[in-house]
């Protein structure tokens, strides 16, 4: 089992009170990403700078983003269980999610990083 | 000149990689195609997994070629252990750098698509673990599993394409695993991509039997079989069957052994079956058929040849006790080695895993003779196709193999002809028929040589009888119908001829002193002549000299009258 499951068998157990605490500090929540991208072809590009422009509108300050090239560290890959890219995985809050393509579908991008339906609550 | 591009043609021929899967070498004509993607599909639980992992597992150990597992649907500790039951250690292997397990996760729920995108990630994963370990052989299992993690389709196709040209560029030869469609091959049409050599698995039930088969629906630039093969899942992984040659090319030796009755090798011209050759005896229940088999055993293992034998009614105990009371003692090559018997219920296993333990054994044992008795048994298990298809594999694997083969075969009815051991007596060389006769309110036993190729053979029902001291083939007793004398009235008849003997020896004797008394008296007659003609000759000489000495008396007066007148002497 590589570790990023392990981390994602661990998340699913705490999962329900870290959506609790997730509810209650909504405000200083910090969103943990992680980008895999396959070289800095274009679809790569396009991937960064979308997805650098829906955080920087929807969550301001409160984002930590990641680029990693699997060319250059094709390990990560493999322990990020990378299939597809880019591949954009929401280490943090849990749960873990996956959104793959060039993210130019922004209400496929909020939904998959579950602030879609928050903003819609809201 | 001819030599030499006869040589680059074998050189340019499509390189194989063997499997080392028991069977299936032999059916691809050498292994999968070397550097290029097979797909296997068949339908859930067909053997997919098994077959693409043991191909690494013997790739790995026997061919020096390290393989990378990238599995889809199970995790590498699932893989484990469930390979841990079939005794291959994936840990070992991995250890050893020999081979890496590579668990791909896909989980539709937690994929969002949210534009355009491509699977790189797969490539390098995969291309990473190829160059980690230098791998020869990949496996994908189950690659569709992707069609169901990814939406797009359009994608999707594209990049499989660019995937099996990627692993053909890399050299590597690949087995991609596919689920089997309802109308196609594979159920995302993986066919398509996969253009080389595509194996199709099946597990069907036909009479509430599970029958697991193989079939290669192509495979370009080799020959290979084209039927369905049985094949089987056992302790050590998969093994196709049967091992059979895809022709008729085995040897016919003309070296004849002993059947054990000596009478018998007389009525097959001599000097028994021909070595290599398969021998039908059928009959009815209790006519002696297992006698027969066991009698050929005994004399096989007299002359240290290796017995092999086939139980399929009776266990080891009860055949060795059973011929024991016929004088036929098998204990000692049994406890020697020379003989083992495997006793097994037809119903315990369907036919192919009977075929296969049958070929493992073969195999380990190497022996020299085998016997299956009864063959007939074997129907219980199959329909009568798939016993003859079997039987015909199982007996051109013995014949391959030089084995001279005796098989029992139980009929229902009492006849001569159309006694037909499931069908199989056209795939005989020699056919040997056991019935009973019945006469006088009795039963007895008798054969016929019905046919035996190659050789000149008799044409006599002959009875036997099962003695102390094994099989006896009685004298031909043929009574004043025409008809063999069996049983009591053969004892009849052989008592009247033993009287006829006596008596006639006793006449004989008579006449012999009646001449010689004859002669005696003749002996008698001729001595009494003889000296009546001694006496008659006696008295002739008599005779003679009395008329002699008269004569001279006569003479010799009248000279002295003359005297007395002093007359001149007459003139």
């Amino acid at each position: 089992m590589t570790n990023a499951e392990k981390t994602r068998m661990s998340d699913v157990k705490d999962s329900t009170a870290a959506f609790k605490e997730a509810l209650i500090k909504k405000e200083d929540e910090k969103y943990v990403l992680h980008l895999y991208v396959a070289g800095m072809g274009p679809k790569s590009i396009r991937a960064m700078d979308n997805i650098k422009h829906i955080c920087e509108e929807y969550m301001p300050g409160k984002y930590k983003l990641e680029v990693i090239d699997i060319y250059q560290h094709p390990v990560f890959a493999r322990e990020g269980q990378i299939v597809a890219a880019p591949t954009l995985i929401k280490e943090l809050p849990p749960p873990l999610r996956k959104l793959i393509g060039s993210m130019e579908d922004t209400e496929r991008v909020l939904l998959g990083m579950d602030l879609k339906s928050k903003t819609g609550k809201e | 000149m001819i030599e030499e591009r006869s040589t680059t043609l074998k050189e340019k021929c499509l390189e194989k990689a063997q499997t080392g899967i028991n069977g299936l070498d032999d059916i691809t004509d050498g292994g999968l195609p070397k550097g290029r993607p097979t797909l296997v599909c068949g339908s859930a639980g067909s053997g997919k997994t098994l077959l693409a992992m043991e191909f690494l597992i013997k790739g790995a150990k026997r061919y020096g070629e390290p393989g990378v597992f990238v599995a889809f649907e199970e995790t590498e500790e699932e893989l484990t252990k469930n390979f841990a039951s079939l005794g291959f250690d994936l840990d070992e292997l991995i250890a050893k750098n020999k081979l890496l397990v590579d668990y791909i996760h896909i989980d539709r729920s937690e994929i969002e698509e949210t534009g355009e995108y491509d699977l790189e990630g797969l490539f390098i994963r995969l291309g990473l673990a190829i160059d980690s370990i230098g791998a020869r052989r990949v496996a994908l299992d189950t690659l569709e599993i992707l069609f169901s993690g990814f939406q797009n389709e359009t994608i999707l196709r594209s990049e499989l394409r660019r995937l099996f040209s990627w692993l053909k560029e890399k050299g590597v030869t690949a087995v991609v695993t596919g689920e089997q469609g309802e109308a196609s091959l594979t159920r995302y049409g993986l066919e398509e991509y996969v253009a080389d050599c595509v194996i199709l698995l099946d597990n069907r039930m036909k009479e509430q039997i599970a029958t697991r088969r193989l079939r290669i629906i192509k495979y370009r630039g080799s020959k290979h079989g084209t039927n369905e093969y049985p094949f089987l899942i056992e302790e050590d992984g998969m093994s196709v069957l049967p091992i059979t040659s895809l022709g008729l090319e085995h040897e016919a030796p003309a070296e004849k052994i002993s059947t054990g009755i000596e009478r018998l090798d007389t009525m097959l011209g001599g000097h028994g079956y021909y070595q290599g050759s398969n021998i039908l005896i059928s009959g009815t229940a209790g006519t002696g058929k297992t006698s027969f088999a066991s009698q050929f055993c005994k004399a096989a293992c007299e002359r240290g040849e290796h017995c092999l034998y086939f139980a399929f009614e009776e266990s080891p105990g009860q055949i060795t006790r059973n011929m024991r009371s016929i004088g036929i003692d098998l204990q000692p090559y049994i406890d020697s080695g020379l003989m083992q018997i495997h006793a097994s219920r037809p119903m315990a296993y369907g036919l192919e895993m009977h075929l296969t333990t049958m070929n493992k054994v073969l195999d380990t044992f190497n022996p020299d003779v085998v016997v299956i008795d009864p063959i007939s048994n074997l129907t219980n298990v199959g329909t009568e196709d798939d016993v003859k298809l079997m039987l015909t594999r199982l007996i051109d694997y013995l014949k391959l193999k030089n084995i001279t083969t005796v098989c029992t075969s139980l009929v229902e009815q009492e006849s001569n002809d159309g006694v037909n051991g499931q069908g199989i007596s056209s795939l005989m060389d020699a056919w040997i028929n056991l019935r009973f006769f019945e006469s006088d309110s009795e039963l007895n036993r008798g054969f016929s040589v019905i046919k035996s190729r190659g050789m000149e053979h008799s044409n006599q029902i002959r009875e036997f009888i099962l003695t102390d001291h094994g099989i006896e083939i009685k004298d031909v007793y043929i009574g004043k119908s025409g008809g063999l004398l069996m049983g009591s009235s053969r004892a009849v008849q052989e008592a009247n001829e033993m009287a006829e003997a006596v008596s006639q020896s006793q006449d004989m004797a008579r006449k012999k002193r009646e001449m010689e008394s004859k002669l005696k008296a003749l002996d008698a007659q001729i001595a009494v002549l003889n000296t009546e003609f001694e006496m008659q000759k006696e008295e002739l000489d008599k005779l003679a000299s009395h008329n002699e000495l008269k004569n001279k008396a006569l003479a010799n007066g009248r000279s002295k009258i003359s005297l007395i007148r002093q007359a001149d002497a007459p003139q």
